[in-house]
C-alpha cells in the first residue's frame, strides 16, 4: 500500500520559508549581539555568530537527512530514540560539564550537546506512537497515566540537572493529550492546579485565598439559580471572617490570616452544603468542592515548599521562576530587557546600533534574551513582525497537523505545535515582563548549536511525516 | 487508520485561541514597551553616557615674599578603550610613547582583562612633548584618546619636605574619604598633604552621550548636570625660599636639619632636612621608580628629619633648664658654682673643662657641666618637693609647657612628639624612691633619655627671644589670600610660666656665648652689627661622632629669627652648626653675607683640619658622663 511520490514537492515550503526566515534574521541578531569591530569576519569561528553560522549549516544539512529517510523510520525507532535519550539524560547527570551549578552538557572534543533539547523531539514520538494504537485515548485513566509517564519521565532526568526551563516546556505536552480526548474537566483542573502552584509559590498565600472566594462567588453568581444565597452566603462568610479576625486580634494580638479564611469557609460551607442538599444543585457542589480543593491544594504546595524543601532547592525554585532572579538587584535581568526593547522605538535604532546591545546591559543577550536585540534594533516593527510570523508558522504547524490522515503524524504534530507554542509564549513573555524570567531559549533565533538541532529535528521529523501524508496507511 | 474518525478535531480551536490570544497580548504590550512609553529610552540614554571626572588644578603654593613655588603642568593620560581598537601600528606607537613592544601588549592586555567596552589609562602621565607627537597620529587610533590633567611642577629643587608630595591614593585613603576615587591624586606629605583639603580643589564632572561606537555625541542635556571643577585653593606659605635655598646650600652634603622660625609669630622661615631630594623627582612617570629609589636609600632622603628626628639635645638643653631652676628658685641669679674640671658627687663625675667659679649667666656662656648638674640636683632634689619623683614631675610640667614631650602641632603630618621621661619611667627602671637627681643627672645637660626635634629645640629658642611665649609653629600663612582659613590655634599665644626676669638671665648668657665672655663656645660666629645670641650643644651619637647643635636668635632686642641647626656627625656644635646657623642669620637679616671667610668656610670646608686655623675655636670638652657605680 504505497504510493510512490516526490518528497520534495510534497514537504510544505510554507514552513522551510519561515524556518529560514527565522534562521537567517536570528542569526542577524546574534551577530548584533555579539558584535564586536575587532571580529568583523561573519564565519569568525572564535565569535558566537560565527559557531551560529556553522550551526546553522549543520542544522540544514541534518534537515536535509531527516527529509531524505523514510518516513517509517521514526514511526518505527521513536520508542527505541526515545529509551536511547533517556540513557543520555541519565548518564549527563554523572558525567555532564557543570556549567552554573547545572550538568546539563556533554562535552565530546570541543563540541558541548545538551540531550535534554533532543529530548523534547523524541518524546513527541514515543507519545505519538502510544497514543496512536488504536483504542488508546487520554479519557482512558490507564492510557491517561501512561502518556503522563511517557512525558515526564524525561522531564524528572531534566529536572534533576537542573534545568527547571526545560522540564516546564515537557508540561506543553499536556496540551497534545487535550486535543487527543483528556476529559475537560481533568485538564481545566490541571491547568488550574499548576496556575495555583506557580501562583502560590510567587504570591502570599493568603491572596489566593481571598481570590479563590472571589471566583467562588462569582462563579456561584452566574450559575446560580438566584443571587439572594449567593450574597447570603458571601454574607456569612464576610461576618464569620470578621468577627474571627476581630476575636484574634483583641485576644491572641496576632491574626493569622490564612486560618481566618479556613475557618470562615468551614462555616459559610455549611450554609452552602444546606443550600446544596435542599436543591441538589450539582453547580453549587463542584464551586464548593473547587474552593475546598484549591484551598487544600494551595496550603499543601506552600507548606510543602517551606518545610520540606532544603533551602538551596526553594532558591533553585525561586530563580527558576524569577524570585530571585538575578545577583545585582530585583529585576535586574528583566528590567535591562524592558529597557532595551523599549528603547528600540517604532522602527528600532538599526542594525548594529543597538546601544544596550552592544554594552551587554542584558545578560544572556545571544542565548535566552536575544529578543532584546531584535526589540533594540528592529523596534516595534521587527518585535510584532517576529510575533506575527512565529504565529503564523504555530497556525500553520496545526493546519499541518490537522491535514494528517495518520494518528501518529497528528499526534506528533501537535507535540511540534504545543512544544513551539511554549517556547513562543515563555520566552517572548519573559523579555516583556508578561512571565517569570525563565531560561528557555527562543527556537531558532537563540544561540546555541543544540537547541538549534534540537528545533531542526523536531519540526523536520513532522515535515517528512507531512510530505508522506498520503504515502503510507499507517 | 485512515479515514479514522477525529472526534476532537473541533479541540484545534483552543490551539488557535492561546495563539490568538498570546499574540494580541504580545503586540500590545510591545506597543506600549516600544511606542507608547518613552521612559524606557531615557533609561536606555542612562545606559550609554560617559562620566568623564574634570580634574581640577591643583592650588599653587607661593613663598612668604610672593615667590611662587609650585605650580602645575598639563599631563596627559593616555585612555583606550580595547574594544574599539584595530590595525594598530604597534611599533609607532611605542616608539612614540617610548615605550617596549612587550610593554605595550601588557598595557593593552591589562586593559582588555578590565573591560573591552569601558576605557581604562593605557599611559599614565604623558609629557606634554609625547602629547604633540602624539596628536598628530592620534586620529588614527581608534579606541585612544587623552585625559588631561595637572602634574605638580617646581620652581626650584628645593624645600622637598616642606612641600611634600602627591600621588595616586592608596585603598586606605579611598575607604578613608569617599571622594576620592581610584586614580586620583593626594597630598602625601608635607603642604600638600596638611593642606590636601584646600590644595585639591573639587573635581568636576562631565556627562557625554556616547553612540554605540563609543564615539563622543555631545554633552548628555546640554551640560544641564555637568558640574564644573573649582581649581585648589592657592597657599602663600611662611617660607622664605631664598633663606631656605641657603640653608641647603650650606647644609651641602652633611646630614642634619635646619628649622628658622619668626619667634614673633610662629612662622616657620625655613625647614631643612637633608640628604633631601628635588622634588620634581617625585612627579609624573617617573615617580615611582624615584620613590623606590628614595625609600632604598641609607641617608633616609624621604626622612623629614626637623620634625621627625628624636636626638638628646645636649648642651642646648641648659637654657631650659637653667631657666626652671630660676624660675623654682633652686638657684638665684648670682649664685655661683665652682666648677673643678667636672662635677663630683657620691658615685658620680661629670667630666667639663673649666677651673673657675660661675653664676648662670657664666654657666650658660661657658657651658659649665659642673654648674648645670649641681643646678639640677638643687632642683629635682628639693627637699620642699617632698621627693625626687615631684621634683621630677614639677621639671617636666615646665617641659611641657615649653612644648617637649608632645606635639606642637605645627600644620604638617608626622611630627614627633619627643620624649621627657616621667617619675613612673624611672620607677620601672629602678624601683619607686630608689632613684633621684643623681641618677638622672645626664639630663642636666640634655643628655640621657631626653628626646626633643630640631623643631622643639627651635620653638624654645623662639620662647627665649619672646621672653615667655610663643606662637604654634606653622608653614602656612594664608589660603587663597585668606588668615581666617588657617588653625586658629596659630593666632593664639602659648605663655610659659618663666619670669621674663629670669629669661633675661639667660638670654645674657646665651648672648656672651657669640659674644664674648668667659669660656665663650662660639664668639669665633659673630655677625657684624648684630647681636646674636645663641647656645652649642653636642648631641651624643651611639652610631658613631656626635652632632654638632646651634641654637639661636638674633637680635637680641626684638628678635626677627629663631633658628635651629643640626649637622650630624660633625662633632662639637661649634664646629658646624654655629657658622651655619650664624650664615643663615646673617642672610636673613642682612640679606646678604659679609662674612664671606665663614662663608667659604663652611662651603669649601678645608681638609682635614679644622681647628688650627681659627684659635677663636673654644674647645669644649663637655658631655663626657660618667657614671662610676
Amino acid at each position: 500500500m504505497k504510493r510512490r511520490i516526490n518528497i520534495w514537492t510534497n514537504v510544505d515550503w510554507i514552513v522551510v520559508v519561515i524556518y529560514l526566515l527565522f534562521l537567517i534574521f536570528g542569526w542577524i541578531n546574534i551577530y548584533a549581539a555579539v558584535y564586536s569591530e575587532e571580529h568583523t569576519s561573519i564565519i569568525d569561528i572564535s565569535q558566537r555568530y560565527g559557531k551560529q553560522f556553522i550551526w546553522i549549516l549543520a542544522s540544514l544539512l541534518i534537515a536535509v537527512m531527516i527529509i531524505v529517510i523514510d518516513s517509517r523510520f521514526y514511526i518505527f525507532f521513536s520508542y527505541i530514540l526515545y529509551a536511547a535519550v533517556g540513557i543520555l539524560l541519565i548518564l549527563v547527570l554523572f558525567v555532564g560539564k557543570e556549567v552554573n551549578n547545572a550538568r546539563s552538557w556533554f562535552e565530546i572534543g570541543g563540541l558541548s550537546l545538551q540531550p535534554a533539547e533532543f529530548a523534547k523531539s523524541v518524546t513527541a514520538l514515543a507519545l505519538a506512537r502510544y497514543l496512536s494504537k488504536q483504542g488508546r485515548n487520554p479519557a482512558v485513566f490507564k492510557t491517561l497515566l501512561v502518556s503522563l509517564l511517557i512525558i515526564f519521565a524525561p522531564a524528572v532526568f531534566i529536572a534533576l540537572q537542573p534545568d527547571l526551563g526545560t522540564t516546564l516546556i515537557f508540561l506543553s505536552l499536556v496540551l497534545v493529550l487535550f486535543r487527543e480526548g483528556l476529559s475537560t474537566y481533568l485538564f481545566v483542573i490541571g491547568i488550574l492546579a499548576a496556575a495555583l502552584f506557580i501562583a502560590t509559590l510567587l504570591v502570599e498565600s493568603v491572596y489566593i485565598y481571598a481570590t479563590l472566594v472571589v471566583a467562588g462567588f462569582i462563579y456561584h453568581l452566574i450559575t446560580g439559580r438566584g443571587a439572594r444565597i449567593s450574597i447570603k452566603g458571601l454574607a456569612i462568610y464576610l461576618i464569620t471572617g470578621g468577627v474571627l479576625y476581630a476575636a484574634f486580634y483583641f485576644i491572641v494580638g496576632k491574626v493569622p490570616l490564612e486560618l481566618v479564611f479556613i475557618i470562615a469557609l468551614v462555616i459559610s460551607g455549611l450554609l452552602y452544603a444546606y443550600y446544596i442538599f435542599r436543591h441538589k444543585a450539582r453547580y453549587a457542589l463542584i464551586a464548593l468542592a473547587f474552593l475546598f480543593g484549591s484551598m487544600v491544594f494551595t496550603y499543601s504546595v506552600d507548606y510543602a515548599f517551606n518545610n520540606i524543601l532544603l533551602p538551596h532547592q526553594q532558591t533553585r525554585i525561586n530563580v527558576v521562576l524569577g524570585i530571585d532572579s538575578d545577583p545585582t538587584g530585583a529585576g535586574y535581568n528583566l528590567n535591562q530587557s524592558k529597557i532595551s526593547i523599549g528603547s528600540g522605538g517604532f522602527a528600532g535604532k538599526g542594525f548594529l546600533q543597538g546601544t544596550q546591545t552592544k554594552f551587554k546591559f542584558v545578560p544572556e543577550q545571544s542565548t535566552d534574551f536575544i529578543f532584546c536585540t531584535v526589540g533594540e534594533e528592529w523596534g516595534f516593527l521587527g518585535t510584532s513582525f517576529v510575533v506575527i510570523m512565529f504565529s503564523f508558522f504555530l497556525a500553520r504547524l496545526i493546519s499541518l497537523a490537522e491535514r494528517q490522515r495518520s494518528a501518529f503524524s497528528r499526534i506528533y504534530g501537535y507535540g511540534v505545535v504545543s512544544i513551539f507554542l511554549f517556547h513562543f509564549l515563555i520566552n517572548i513573555g519573559m523579555t516583556i515582563g508578561l512571565v517569570p524570567v525563565i531560561g528557555i531559549p527562543l527556537p531558532f533565533f537563540s544561540y546555541g548549536g543544540s537547541s538549534l538541532w534540537g528545533f531542526t529535528i523536531l519540526l523536520f521529523i513532522f515535515l517528512r511525516l507531512d510530505a508522506s501524508r498520503d504515502e503510507h496507511l499507517v | 487508520m485512515y479515514g479514522l474518525k477525529d472526534i476532537y478535531s473541533n479541540r484545534k480551536i483552543l490551539f488557535y485561541a492561546i495563539i490568538f490570544i498570546a499574540a494580541i497580548i504580545m503586540l500590545s504590550k510591545l506597543f506600549a514597551l516600544q511606542v507608547v512609553n518613552k521612559t524606557y529610552r531615557i533609561s536606555a540614554e542612562n545606559n550609554v553616557l560617559r562620566y568623564v571626572t574634570q580634574y581640577p588644578a591643583r592650588g599653587l603654593i607661593y613663598d612668604r615674599n610672593g615667590k611662587l613655588l609650585v605650580f602645575n603642568q598639563a599631563a596627559y593620560d593616555l585612555m583606550v578603550i580595547p574594544g574599539q581598537t584595530k590595525d594598530i601600528d604597534t611599533a609607532e606607537i611605542c616608539s612614540i610613547l617610548d615605550i617596549e613592544k612587550e610593554s605595550f601588549i601588557r598595557r593593552m592586555n591589562a586593559a582588555s582583562e578590565f573591560s573591552k567596552y569601558a576605557p581604562s589609562v593605557f599611559l599614565k602621565m604623558i609629557s606634554s612633548e609625547t602629547y604633540a607627537r602624539l596628536q598628530e597620529s592620534l586620529y588614527r587610533y581608534t579606541g585612544f584618546y587623552v585625559q588631561t590633567r595637572t602634574l605638580r611642577k617646581y620652581t626650584y629643587p628645593s624645600a622637598a619636605h616642606a612641600l611634600g608630595y602627591v600621588g595616586e591614593v592608596n585603598n586606605d585613603e579611598i575607604k578613608a574619604d569617599p571622594y576620592y576615587k581610584p586614580g586620583d591624586y593626594i597630598g602625601k606629605n608635607g603642604i600638600e598633604k596638611s593642606y590636601e583639603p584646600f590644595l585639591r580643589g573639587r573635581k568636576g564632572l562631565k556627562i557625554y552621550l556616547v553612540d554605540v561606537y563609543n564615539r563622543i555625541k555631545g554633552l548628555y542635556q546640554g551640560g544641564k548636570y555637568d558640574t564644573i571643577s573649582v581649581p585648589g585653593k592657592d597657599i602663600v606659605t611662611t617660607l622664605d625660599i631664598d633663606l631656605q635655598r641657603y640653608g641647603e646650600k650650606l647644609m651641602g652634603d652633611k646630614n642634619g636639619s635646619i628649622v628658622a622660625l619668626q619667634p614673633s609669630t610662629g612662622e616657620v622661615l625655613a625647614l631643612i632636612s637633608t640628604p633631601d631630594y628635588d622634588p620634581s623627582m617625585l612627579v609624573g612617570r617617573i615617580r615611582t621608580e624615584n620613590y623606590t629609589k628614595l625609600q632604598n636609600d641609607t641617608l633616609e632622603p624621604l626622612f623629614n628629619r626637623a620634625l621627625m628626628a628624636s636626638y638628646p639635645p645636649g648642651s642646648t638643653f641648659k637654657p631650659v633648664n637653667g631657666l626652671i631652676e630660676l624660675q623654682e628658685k633652686a638657684v638665684t641669679r648670682n649664685y655661683e658654682y665652682f666648677c673643678d674640671n667636672g662635677y663630683y658627687a657620691p658615685g658620680i663625675y661629670v667630666a667639663c673643662h673649666h677651673f673657675s667659679s660661675f653664676n648662670m649667666v657664666g654657666a650658660i656662656t661657658a657651658s659649665c657641666n659642673t654648674y648645670f648638674c649641681n643646678a639640677f640636683r638643687l632642683l629635682i632634689d628639693n627637699p620642699a618637693y617632698g621627693s625626687t619623683a615631684e621634683g621630677l614631675k614639677i621639671w617636666r610640667s615646665y617641659l611641657s609647657e615649653f612644648g617637649f614631650g608632645s606635639k606642637l602641632g605645627i600644620d604638617f603630618p608626622n611630627e614627633l612628639t619627643g620624649f621627657v621621661p616621667a617619675a613612673s619611667f624611672y620607677d620601672d627602671i629602678y624601683g619607686k624612691n630608689r632613684w633621684n637627681a643623681l641618677t638622672i643627672i645626664s639630663m642636666a645637660i640634655g643628655q640621657g633619655e631626653l628626646g626633643t626635634t630640631p623643631l622643639q629645640m627651635a620653638n624654645m629658642a623662639a620662647i627665649i627671644a619672646n621672653r615667655g611665649y610663643y606662637f604654634t609653629p606653622h608653614i602656612v600663612k594664608t589660603i587663597d589670600k585668606d588668615t581666617l582659613a588657617l588653625d586658629p590655634a596659630f593666632r593664639q599665644k602659648n605663655k610659659v610660666s618663666i619670669d621674663s626676669a629670669n629669661i633675661e638671665v639667660i638670654i645674657e648668657g646665651m648672648k656672651g656665648v657669640v659674644n664674648g665672655g668667659e669660656g665663650a663656645t662660639a664668639t669665633w660666629i659673630k655677625i657684624k652689627d648684630i647681636v646674636m645670641c645663641g647656645k652649642t650643644g653636642t648631641a651624643e651619637n651611639p652610631h658613631g661622632p656626635d652632632h654638632s647643635i646651634f641654637i639661636a636668635f638674633a637680635p637680641e632686642k626684638d628678635p626677627k629669627i629663631v633658628i635651629a641647626v643640626y649637622v650630624e656627625n660633625t662633632g662639637f656644635g661649634s664646629t658646624y652648626a654655629a657658622p651655619v646657623a650664624s650664615l643663615m642669620v646673617e642672610k636673613y637679616l642682612k640679606g646678604e653675607i659679609e662674612n664671606t671667610w665663614l662663608e667659604n668656610y663652611i662651603l669649601n670646608p678645608p681638609e682635614p683640619e679644622i681647628k688650627e686655623n681659627k684659635n677663636e675655636v673654644n674647645e669644649e670638652k663637655e658631655e663626657k658622663v660618667e657614671e662610676k657605680d
